[in-house]
Parts: structure tokens; C-alpha cells; sequence
């Protein structure tokens, strides 16, 4: 059990890195609190298993520390570090018992025999494979195996971290949500910190206390699910989590203003005269914007109904707009009026929020 | 359930049968009736039923050559399996290292047979091959065209040069083919070195594993070539296996009767052995 620290990490594959884009990992840092429920949301390839590969020891970062209890750990092992980490496969001792690939993590480390009894039983009991403790753990279903691979990782009790990689993707979906409840109860129950690793914001949002959501090897927002979903403080966060994303436009200032389409918006962020970016954005989600009698002028595309809400595609001269409004409102045709509820709409300069 | 009745299906069977018949019944069948006759010239045959199948099967000739054979196979599967797996653990993963080490290795595997044999005699000459001399040299009696144990020595790590690197580059698949998550997970199990071979290596190798030893037994137990230019079989009879003793026997000695029952009992081993030793590896997959 301990603090985990990421310091100024950043990570390269490559010998020799040129630009930013030779970078996997750019300038990260994390202060993870003990006993939490972590999540790193991102899409593929944004660096997110690096990043969690760091922390288990698999991989030595090339630059920057991890600490775990401000003690600096960036050069030891995995087996030092004492973690535990799932994959996103399955990773099982075909030719063993599922017993037996319990027992495993608490063998190598020379524990007590009667001691490794007890705990391999308490494990399974939690994850409900008393009655297959016996089978072979091969002719297990996907999501048997994925257990047991959970089971290796909370066999051991003084684990530091334990760290999820995508663990959910080889599962059905009506047991991705049995496993995902599952996951949540038992970090309620021993109270470890735990990390988890997804690039589904449903997975995430549900899961974590905290959410870091990555995008191209740097961290572009941390913060609760509803800081996430009410304050993006990135394009990338507004568009990448919500169903359907935040509605982004490009728009002129005027005077200080933000005006789209010559209509003033008028938004939470302070927007200065004078400012160095090369592209000022307003962003807005789509639970927010209403139709109204005046605002931005638009043509309404196309209607969807999900059931519980509409979604309505529109366009103005700046670009598309969605809009979400319940599915027993009544929707104009044609052309309409947009406006913004002000609480919910940001400025972004550079693809970042303007406070 | 209802199959449509429709014979005229056979017709599109028939370029098959008829090209097996050719390359296999066919040549088969001449050995089954010589099996069963004597025969002398001019084509006259004589039936004899199981004669030929009693006389070798209480022959000590054919007992001998049998030890002999089970003898050669077992040493250079006990040699080349272990070596071949010990050496796809050593090879390099990725990078350079990895095209070399694979031309490397597929090399002995392209060289002929019979060139392989005569490579080795002149190898192993002792008055002039490298090999034989440098063993002389350094205070060994070595003559492996007159002593048993030289003959047998130099046959067995001729195999073991030819065809090792078979077993190597069925294993480095097999290895190559584990996912890296296993041999993280393991690290953070806090598994050993022995721990990561037995538990996840082996396991993930079993099949290629099985098919290599399956190959290489049947190779080395109709291994005819190589011995026959390396040593003729000699000296004596002492590396006569099963083939060389077989051609002695229909061409040398023109026993053809005796020759074709050999055949077939030789042919009943090897189709044997594969098939016990395939089902006891299989089986457990089956459980599955």
C-alpha cells in the first residue's frame, strides 16, 4: 500500500527522438493517493499502457522518476516494487490447476504452505471459483480465465498498486458488466489502489474516482467523471468523452467576445484582446444547447431518436451542431435558432480551455 | 434429415483415386504380393502365405537390425530435442541477430543427403579428414571405418549436425508465437527462470514439439542415405539399420520375399509408433 508519484516521466522507443511525435509519453505527472480507484482513459496507441507499464517496472522510462511513498523505485524490478497487474488477455498456467494458479505469485515468494491454503481459498471464494478450484485452468471460458488472472493479482495482500490493462476486452459483453461490478465491490472491500486502463468511457467513468484522460503521450485532463463531462479543459476531453461529444466551433473575437456566425456567445472562459493563439474554439456539449427564438441560425439535418432523448444534427455557417434535447420535445424543421446555456460553454485557445 | 441421393459425386472423385492409386496402392500392392509368393524368373509366382512374416520375425538378423535401429533413433531424439529447444531458448528475439541465426540454422537442412554423408566420410577420415586427424592428433584412437563405437559416434552427431537445426526452428516458432503478456505476467509473479520454461514455455511449445518429434522420428527411423555413404553400414554390421539392411537384403541378396515382408512389418512400426505417440500427446487437448 502506498502514494505513487509520477514525476516529469517521459518515454521514447526510440534511441534517438527528433520531435514530439518520437515521444510515447510526454512531461507526466501523477500523484496517485493511496486506496484509490484510478483510471487512464484514452484512445489506442495514446500511450496509456506505456504509462502503466512504467509503474509496474516492465518498462524503465527515459526520462523522469516514480516514487511509491516518495521513495524513488524508477530502476527497480517488478517483483521489488510488489504489484500486480492484469492483462488485457487472459494470462493462465495452461498445464496448471486454477489451485494451483492461484497459489503461483505466493510460492515464488516462499510462503508457508498452510498460509498460501487459506489465502488461495479466501481468493476464491471472493471471485466465486471455490467449486472449479480442481479443473484444469485451461478448459476455462475467456471470462473463467480472466478471473483467475484477477485472482493471481489479489492473491498476494501487501501489493502496492494493482493494475488493470484493458482487462474487460475479451469479454462478453453481458460479463463485462458482472466482472466491471465485481471489480468495483472488491475495491471496496480491501480498499487497494487500483488502476485501470481503458479506452471506454463507460468502463472508466464507472470505475474510477479519478479519471486521467490521455491524448497523443500527455495527460490532457485529470478529475472526477462530473468535472470531466461539465468542464473539458481540452477539445480532446469534450469530444472524446460523452455520447454523442461536445460540439466544437471555430469563431471570430470581437471585442472580447466570442461571436460565431456574427452572433455574440457569451461564455464562462475570460477571453483577453490580445491573445497569442493560433486558433481561438467554443465548446459546447450537446445536453446544452436549446433551440430558441433567437441565437445562432441553423439548418436541421437529420433527427435521431435513441429512445430516451433525440439527437438533432445541425449546421450553422461555423459548422456542425448537435443537439440533445428529450424525446418528447417537440423538434423545429428547417431552419431554427441555436442558443448556448452560458454555465456549459468555454472558449479554447490551442485546443485549451481558457479559463 | 433428408441427403439428396446423387452417385454421380464419385465422378468428381475419381482423378483423385486414380492418382493415389498410381503413387501409392499400386506400388504398395507389388510389395504386398511379393510378400506373400516366391517367386523365381520369368515371372512365376508361388504362393506362401505367411512365411515370409515368420522367418523375419524370428530372425535374429532382423532383431538386430531393429535394436539397432530403436538405438540410433532414441540417442539423437534424447540428443536433438533437448539441444534444439536449448538452442531456439538462446537465439535472439529480435533484430539483426534474428535473419542470421535463421540462415544459419536452415543451412545444414538444404544440403542433400548423400552430399551430407560424403561430407562427413571425408570429415572424418583418419588419415586426411579434418575431424579424424585432429581427433588422432590429439591422442584419440579414432577410426570410424573400423571401430564400432567411431562408427557409431560419427553417424549419430552427423544427425545431430543435419538436422538439429529442424527441432530449432520448430521450437523458435513455437517461442516466437507466446505472447509477451505471459512473460510479464510471469516477471510480476515473481516467476524463476525454470518456473517461466516449465509452466509457460514448454506448454506453449507442446504442439510444435510434438509434430518435430514425430518428424524426426520418423526421418531417423527411415534414415537410409546419410549411413549408407558414411559408413555402409559397417563395420560390420554394426550401423546396418533397418533401410540399409532392408536393400541388402532385396537387392544384395535378391531375397525379394523375405524383403517385401520386412517392408511391410518396418512400414507397420513406423505407422505404429506415430500413432501411439500422437494420440498420448493429444489426448489431453481433446479433454478440452
Amino acid at each position: 500500500m502506498s502514494k505513487i508519484t509520477l514525476k516529469n516521466l517521459s518515454h521514447s522507443y526510440l534511441e534517438k527522438q527528433n520531435s514530439n511525435v518520437d515521444w510515447a509519453l510526454r512531461n507526466i505527472n501523477i500523484d496517485w493517493r493511496d486506496g484509490g480507484a484510478y483510471a487512464l482513459l484514452g484512445p489506442s496507441g495514446c500511450g496509456k499502457t506505456t504509462l502503466l507499464n512504467i509503474v509496474s517496472g516492465l518498462l524503465n522510462p527515459t526520462k523522469g522518476k516514480v516514487l511509491f511513498d516518495n521513495e524513488d523505485i524508477t530502476l527497480k524490478t517488478p517483483v521489488e516494487r510488489n504489484i500486480a497487474q492484469i492483462f488485457q488477455f487472459p494470462v493462465i498456467y495452461d498445464t496448471m490447476t486454477v489451485y494451483d494458479n492461484l497459489a503461483f505469485p505466493l510460492k515464488n515468494r516462499g510462503m508457508q504452505e498452510n498460509e498460501i491454503d487459506a489465502r488461495v481459498k479466501e481468493i476464491a471464494e471472493m471471485l466465486e471459483l471455490t467449486k472449479i478450484l480442481n479443473n484444469r485452468a485451461s478448459g476455462l471460458t475467456a471470462d473463467g480465465k480472466q478471473k483467475i488472472s484477477l485472482g493471481r493479482g489479489l492473491a498476494r495482500s501487501d501489493v502496492n498498486v494493482i493494475m488493470f490493462d484493458e482487462p474487460l476486452t475479451v469479454i462478453d459483453p453481458h460479463l463485462k458488466w458482472v466482472l466491471r461490478s465485481k471489480l468495483k465491490e472488491l475495491h471496496q472491500k480491501i480498499n487497494r489502489t487500483m488502476i485501470y486502463v481503458t479506452h471506454d468511457q463507460t468502463e472508466a467513468l464507472t470505475f474510477a474516482d479519478q479519471v486521467v484522460v490521455m491524448h497523443e503521450g500527455e495527460i490532457v485532463q485529470t478529475g472526477t467523471p462530473v468535472e470531466l463531462f461539465e468542464k473539458p479543459k481540452h477539445t480532446f476531453v469534450g469530444y472524446f468523452i460523452g455520447s454523442p461529444g461536445m460540439n466544437i466551433l471555430s469563431c471570430e473575437i470581437q471585442n472580447g467576445i466570442a461571436a460565431v456566425d456574427g452572433v455574440k456567445i457569451s461564455t464562462s472562459s475570460t477571453i483577453k484582446q490580445k491573445s497569442n493563439f493560433s486558433k481561438i474554439e467554443i465548446g459546447i456539449r450537446p445536453e446544452f444547447v436549446s433551440f430558441s427564438k433567437e441565437g445562432i441560425p441553423v439548418k436541421i439535418i437529420k433527427v435521431s431518436n435513441t429512445g430516451r432523448h433525440k439527437i438533432i444534427d445541425t449546421e450553422c455557417k461555423n459548422g456542425k451542431i448537435k443537439v440533445l434535447s428529450r424525446s418528447s420535445k417537440e423538434i423545429p424543421s428547417g431552419s431554427a435558432f441555436l442558443s448556448f446555456d452560458k454555465k456549459y460553454t468555454y472558449a479554447y485557445g490551442d485546443s485549451r480551455i481558457i479559463e | 434429415m433428408n441427403k439428396t441421393i446423387n452417385q454421380r459425386a464419385w465422378l468428381f472423385v475419381i482423378p483423385v483415386f486414380i492418382l493415389v492409386a498410381f503413387n501409392a496402392v499400386v506400388p504398395l500392392m507389388t510389395v504386398v504380393n511379393y510378400a506373400f509368393q516366391e517367386t523365381f524368373a520369368n515371372n512365376v509366382f508361388t504362393w506362401e502365405g505367411t512365411r515370409w512374416f515368420k522367418q523375419i520375425l524370428r530372425s535374429d538378423r532382423f532383431h538386430a537390425a531393429l535394436g539397432r535401429q530403436f538405438m540410433f533413433t532414441g540417442v539423437i531424439l534424447l540428443i536433438q530435442i533437448p539441444l534444439g529447444i536449448a538452442i531456439a531458448l538462446s537465439m535472439p528475439k529480435k533484430g539483426i541477430g534474428v535473419p542470421i541465426c535463421l540462415v544459419l540454422m536452415s543451412m545444414p537442412l538444404l544440403i542433400p543427403w548423400n552430399v551430407v554423408g560424403a561430407m562427413w566420410n571425408i570429415f572424418a577420415l583418419p588419415e586426411i579428414g579434418f575431424l579424424g586427424h585432429s581427433l588422432n592428433d590429439l591422442g584419440f584412437d579414432y577410426n570410424f571405418t573400423q571401430q564400432i563405437g567411431d562408427a557409431w559416434f560419427t553417424t549419430i552427431l552427423m544427425d545431430v549436425w543435419h538436422w538439429t537445426s529442424l527441432v530449432v526452428l520448430l521450437s523458435y516458432a513455437g517461442l516466437q508465437s507466446i505472447q509477451p503478456a505471459y512473460y510479464q505476467a510471469a516477471e510480476i509473479d515473481g516467476a524463476s527462470k525454470w518456473a517461466i520454461f516449465r509452466y509457460i514455455e514448454l506448454p506453449k511449445m507442446k504442439k510444435v514439439l510434438t509434430i518435430a518429434i514425430l518428424l524426426r522420428f520418423m526421418d531417423s527411423f527411415m534414415i537410409y542415405t546419410e549411413p549408407f555413404v558414411l559408413t555402409g553400414g559397417g563395420p560390420g554390421n554394426a550401423t546396418a539399420f533397418l533401410s540399409i539392411d532392408l536393400v541388402k537384403m532385396a537387392l544384395g541378396q535378391f531375397d525379394l520375399g523375405p524383403a517385401a515382408a520386412m517392408s511391410l512389418i518396418y512400414f507397420f512400426i513406423v505407422l505404429l509408433v506415430c500413432w501411439v505417440f500422437y494420440n498420448l500427446m493429444m489426448r489431453n487437448e481433446e479433454q478440452k
